[in-house]
């Protein structure tokens, strides 16, 4: 009797102390505070307000509910390591912790600790090749596949040629910044137009000598790779020199609301890439008002939803719960590890029946993950800011950028990454 | 190349004007250090903090509001009304006072006749608190400025230059607009330092505190002054600022373009400041224009860009070796 007693009382003390073994757990390293708090907040409450959808509407993911644990990192590297580094015991199934910097010093951390990590839009672009990197993954889009969309939509504009025209690219100096700079090089030479490089050091808040140097050359276009401050001068300082914003194209992570709206009416015109719609004009926004924001369950005020960073980190968070389902699917069992997670993402097909039946149908492209694979189909749209409307509007559709050039800039550094490290690239 | 001479006479009145933009928030961390001998590391923050509150203010945002929501669960945001400009920089004024007032009441009272680097320390505290509290009070989104400053290039001075050189100088209007506004400051500073009774109190508060109490000088009065009135600069500075970027928490981060023109100035002269700002504005400016210049390249056989944020460090270090005190610093006079 007294053995029972005590198996029932051990019982119940593990089920009390781990009760994230019955939960799909995903870790948010947030950035809510500091520099670069007004971005991060917004990416944080699309991610959780997802998961808590999921969980209010439909009891979670094949009967399991998800759990966000949130750690917030300030955008600093070194505390983004002491979150993983917190998180990674309590059963965390993937990471997508949305700095190139943390992405960085993850890499071989989650590869060694067999955890997946998903940086869409961000960290280290050959991480694509998932023969080198099996743990990480980048889809749909990375850096490189931007870098080839903003050339694509300005050969587009002037009728196939960039023939002697000059566009200038205006970077944060930093690894993020650099990364375009090697395709848009070979994209130089293959389409003879002149690539003016012009860093700005961290944070950005005064680039007087980047937008005197653009005035004097007069490019005819200016490409921008910034985050946070960064974006919302340069914007400002291209409207006061008078550049044409029709002309001034940013990378998604310089295209939301936080970005033009300080200009005011000044960055009206301005463009900017992107790998996903904008707006809550989707079906499924209307169960996140319902089961979330209405229900008094949203993570921030309920007010960003349909914001460019909102819609990204809940974007994040749809792509991880599709994983989740596939490798349910694969292991017949609805609670998943790291392992199963990695393999659900590696085998994760977005088609349009799968976002109908999320009810984001056209909200993103349709892709296809594989090993050989983990960046997707490098699909990637324009979208355009119109200050009267205060809105953002998707000007093209998702279109291919040129694999042909960035595929072998993806084998080459995933090839020296290999050799450094001594990884024998494998697709099984 | 007279084109060239032409871009590079540019490059260094933009640097002059930017260089008035460091020199405001310097201005605050002078005021400090003259008065009290505190460095001041919230001086960032307090321009972030000001900037946030003013734009709070003006735009009838409820205070806490998150807080109050997140308790109460109520949905309040703002209250009904908009505050006219002048009223709001009034109020916002106002509340620098009071948070002069309970910064001397809480932290400096407890500290006198501490060392130097105690002050810095409670400084560092100081910092982290304000800027979770302008988080909590006003939220961390990024906020326009409405206070109806024209930004954007000079009309006059593009079309005057381009009819005398047949080239057209870009200033922007903001950057007049700040250099007149830390004219104005440094002048009633000097003033106020120089010749009014309590401008002496603040200097000899700054000499020796035990010593200012002794002759009837009251410390906490002169500390709340000062604190109010670097309050005020820096609100200033964030408005300047905040109407370049918007208001939000990278503000703070202005205090580390005001660090090299206090080295250069010296952390006790208002002048100083000013003149410290601007020779590290056209420093900065200049050689930014000469090294990353195709011309240059061609001459040495490469060019350099984004030297501006370690240029700044190397010429107030170079100074440093000279004039440890800076160019207008008092000198220190140690007695063994």
């Amino acid at each position: 009797m007294k053995l029972k007693k005590i198996a029932a009382y051990a019982v119940a003390a593990t089920m009390a102390a781990s009760p994230v073994m019955a939960q799909l757990v995903f870790p948010s390293l947030s950035y809510r505070t500091g520099p670069f708090g007004a971005n991060g907040a917004e990416v944080a409450d699309g991610f959780a307000d997802y998961m808590t959808l999921l969980n209010e509407r439909d009891g979670g993911i094949g009967g399991v509910m998800t759990e966000v644990i949130e750690c917030e990192t300030g955008y600093s590297t070194e505390k983004g390591v002491e979150c993983y580094e917190a998180t990674k015991g309590e059963g965390a199934l993937i990471y997508q912790p949305l700095s190139t910097g943390m992405t960085y010093q993850l890499i071989p951390k989650t590869a060694a600790d067999g955890i997946p990590m998903l940086t869409t839009g961000y960290g280290r672009t050959s991480v694509a090749n998932g023969a080198v990197f099996p743990w990480v993954f980048n889809f749909p889009a990375n850096y490189w596949n931007g870098a080839s969309a903003a050339v694509n939509y300005m050969l587009a504009e002037n009728d196939g040629s960039l023939e002697g025209k000059t566009v200038a690219l205006l970077y944060h100096n930093s690894a993020y910044g650099k990364e375009p700079i090697p395709t848009l090089e070979a994209l130089a030479e293959i389409y003879d137009f002149n690539l003016t490089l012009l860093p700005i050091d961290s944070p950005g808040q005064e680039q007087k000598s980047q937008w005197l140097q653009v005035r004097r050359e007069k490019p005819d276009y200016a490409l921008l790779w910034g985050w946070g401050v960064m974006n919302q001068v340069a914007i400002q300082e291209a409207a006061n020199i008078r550049f044409p914003m029709e002309n001034f194209i940013g990378v998604w992570w310089s295209g939301s609301e936080n970005d033009v709206i300080p200009a005011g009416m000044a960055a009206d015109g301005y463009k900017a890439l992107t790998f996903h719609a904008v707006g809550t004009d989707f079906p499924m926004f209307d169960d996140l008002q319902k089961y979330v924001v209405d229900a008094g369950l949203a993570a921030g005020t309920g007010e960003n939803v349909g914001t460019v960073l909102y819609n990204r980190g809940m974007y994040g968070a749809m792509l991880a719960a599709e994983a989740v389902k596939v490798a349910q699917e694969m292991n017949g069992v609805a609670q998943i590890d790291a392992a199963m997670m990695r393999d659900g993402l590696e085998n994760l097909v977005i088609s349009d029946e799968t976002m109908a039946a999320i009810g984001l149908q056209g909200f993103g492209p349709n892709f296809e993950v594989s090993c050989e694979n983990h960046g997707g189909p490098g699909l990637v749209a324009v979208q355009q800011w119109d200050a009267t409307a205060q809105e953002w509007t998707i000007i093209t559709d998702f279109e291919p950028s040129d694999m042909s050039v960035i595929q072998p800039l993806i084998d080459a550094d995933s090839a020296a990454y290999a050799a450094e490290n001594g990884i024998v690239p494998n697709c099984g | 190349m007279f084109e060239q001479f032409l871009f590079g006479i540019e490059a260094a009145i933009n640097g002059l004007m930017t260089g008035v933009m460091y020199s405001l928030v310097a201005l605050g961390f002078v005021l400090i250090f003259k008065a009290s001998g505190v460095f001041n590391y919230a001086q960032g923050v307090m321009a972030l903090f000001g900037a946030l509150t003013l734009v709070g203010i003006q735009e009838g945002q409820v205070p806490f509001a998150h807080l109050i929501n997140a308790i109460f669960g109520t949905k309040i945001t703002n209250f009904t009304w908009e505050v006219p400009a002048l009223a709001a920089i009034a109020l916002t004024v106002g509340v620098m006072i009071i948070f002069a007032w309970l910064v001397e009441r809480l932290l400096l009272r407890n500290l006198v006749n501490q060392d130097p680097i105690i002050l810095f320390m409670a400084t560092i505290g100081l910092a982290y608190f304000m800027e979770g509290l302008g988080d909590l009070m006003w939220g961390s989104n990024i906020k326009t400025i409405n206070l109806g400053l024209n930004q954007g290039m000079n009309e006059t001075i593009d079309a005057a230059t381009y009819e005398w050189f047949g080239y057209g100088f870009y200033i922007d209007n903001l950057d007049i607009t700040a250099a007149i506004i830390a004219v104005i400051l440094v002048v009633a500073l000097t003033v106020f330092s120089q010749y009014s009774t309590t401008g002496r109190a603040l200097r000899a508060v700054a000499d020796d505190h035990q010593a200012a109490l002794s002759v009837g000088i009251s410390l906490r009065s002169i500390w709340v002054i000062v604190w109010g009135i670097a309050g005020f600069i820096a609100l200033v500075a964030g408005v300047m600022w905040g109407a370049k970027s918007g208001v939000q928490f990278s503000l703070s981060l202005i205090t580390l373009k005001a660090l090299p023109v206090l080295m250069l100035g010296g952390f006790t002269s208002i002048p100083g400041a000013i003149i410290g700002g601007m020779i590290i504005g056209v420093g900065e400016k200049v050689f930014e224009f000469i090294v990353s210049a195709s011309w240059f390249g061609d001459l040495v056989g490469f060019t350099m860009n984004a030297t501006e944020n370690w240029f700044a460090y190397v010429l107030a270090l170079i100074f440093l070796v000279f004039r440890p005190q800076g160019l207008f610093g008092d000198k220190i006079i140690e007695r063994v």
